[in-house]
């Protein structure tokens, strides 16, 4: 009776040990383009393997700071492919874990519906006071609405007419508040389940701007966490890249 | 060394910090007076809410403000009513925020002046038959002049050193929105570090300057409640 009250008593300790005893946390700095179809993987990540990913959101070049001056991140999900080279080259991410997890997509979008027609002929067209981009130099969605202008020969022409938020966060709310009438986002911004959200857009065709490819990489303090390394590999698989294909994003 | 562009910023923010506390001093001096005076039961919800802007971040005044001024928010319908279109992107509505972030800072100095002179000297001069507007101008007024100075050197330190609201509002527009702490921001985030240490080195020196100035001088001290 009482071996068997013990036996009781050690099996409702060790159970709980038993079933998550390789669940660990991961935490991730995520660009801020990628947060929203992250955080669903997130969610996925924990119910296929029992491991959690813990966020955070902002701008790449602030991540390169901060884990350059030992931010505790494990995995980053970068807007750019220079960030985790960098990070590589100077020895503070694990080589050879680089990978294009995802290549983000540019539009031309306004919330009125049927205000930006389907060729984006309405920046020829003019009527508008404000076009918002995102800071060409610090983000590289904005880098790449610099090149879209440029190829289109209208950099000149509509330079006044430029407001520039500091990350593409900020430039869809400028555009999403009215203040500005269009603007270039993220087609992930304005792009949920394979289809526009609200208002209209012009996706602006692949030839007009180098490819936006965003690098995943994992860094020296996730290098022996288990959990940074499934993360990565679940971000390669059928589901996560079934989700990132709902957001407009291509690989 | 600091580029065009630095130095076009630094023109900026000195501008609109210069305006805003201009502006600042007029609507503050009615208000500040009113609060070291009245016994209205209004006082508390008036002080809570000039109090606001010390304690709300920055970017959650800038977004509301973003909203309310843009083309389907309540202050952004008045000033397209008025054929100004809308504020943001703007120098006007770069000071519009300036004034609201700034206000606790000139509204508490004055108001500790004001109180500070009491109602005594006013009592004096009535009975030499000075009437309310001439004792106000010419026995308060000098009499507060140390809240005065304390007043316009933190309202104006405080907007020099305005991030956030800016960010959320202005769109970062060479020559008309893009102050010193936005280009600080963007020489960071683009890894422009030595550029970014000498604007930074700059706002540091020259805030430690200015509130040297004013602890060292014995007649003008911060008056916080």
């Amino acid at each position: 009776m009482l071996l068997r009250l013990l036996a009781a008593v050690l099996a409702a300790i060790c159970l709980p040990l038993s079933v998550p005893v390789h669940a660990a946390e991961v935490q991730v700095a995520v660009a801020s383009n990628f947060l929203a179809p992250m955080q669903r993987i997130a969610a996925a990540f924990e119910r296929d393997t029992g491991h959690r990913a813990r966020l955070a959101s902002g701008a790449t070049g602030k991540f390169y700071a901060q884990i350059r001056n030992g931010a505790p991140f494990e995995v980053l999900l970068a807007a750019d492919e220079t960030t985790p080279a960098r990070l590589e080259a100077e020895g503070r991410a694990v080589a050879g874990t680089r990978f294009t997890y995802a290549i983000g997509r540019l539009v031309l979008w306004s919330p009125r519906a049927e205000y930006v027609d389907a060729e984006g002929a309405i920046l020829r067209r003019g009527g508008f006071a404000h076009l918002a981009v995102a800071n060409p130099r610090t983000a590289p969605y904005g880098a790449a609405a610099a090149q879209v202008l440029a190829a289109l020969g209208l950099g000149d022409a509509l330079a006044a007419r430029l407001v520039t938020g500091e990350n593409i966060g900020q430039t869809y709310q400028f555009v999403a508040s009215g203040n500005a009438e269009l603007g270039f986002v993220a087609l992930s911004q304005v792009m949920a389940d394979g289809k526009l959200a609200g208002g209209s857009a012009w996706p602006v065709p692949d030839e007009l701007y180098l490819p936006i490819r965003q690098d995943a990489v994992l860094l020296e303090r996730g290098a022996d966490n288990p959990a940074a390394a499934a993360l990565l590999d679940y971000l390669r698989g059928d589901a996560a890249r079934a989700l990132i294909g709902g957001y407009g994003y291509r690989f | 060394m600091l580029d065009a562009t630095d130095l076009a910023a630094i023109r900026l923010t000195l501008e609109l910090a210069a305006l805003s506390t201009a502006i600042l001093l007029v609507l503050c001096t009615p208000l500040a007076w009113w609060l070291a005076t009245t016994p209205s039961r209004w006082k508390a919800p008036i002080d809570a809410v000039v109090a606001l802007p010390l304690v709300l971040p920055p970017t959650v005044l800038g977004f509301y403000l973003l909203v309310a001024m843009g083309p389907e928010g309540p202050i952004g319908r008045f000033t397209t009513a008025l054929g100004l279109g809308t504020l943001p992107f703007t120098f006007a509505g770069l000071v519009v925020g300036s004034v609201i972030y700034s206000l606790p800072f000139v509204v508490q100095p004055l108001r500790q002046a004001f109180a500070a002179v009491g109602r005594r000297p006013l009592e004096v001069a009535a009975t030499l038959r000075a009437g309310p507007w001439d004792s106000f101008f010419s026995v308060v007024l000098p009499l507060a002049r140390p809240g005065f100075v304390t007043a316009a050197v933190l309202g104006f330190a405080h907007t020099v050193g305005e991030f956030g609201v800016v960010l959320m509002i202005g769109g970062n527009i060479p020559e008309r929105t893009r102050v010193v702490s936005v280009q600080i921001y963007d020489h960071v985030e683009a890894l422009e570090y030595a550029q970014a240490h000498w604007l930074a080195g700059g706002m540091v020196a020259f805030s430690f300057i200015v509130l040297l100035l004013l602890y060292s001088s014995r007649r003008l001290r911060p008056g916080w409640s």
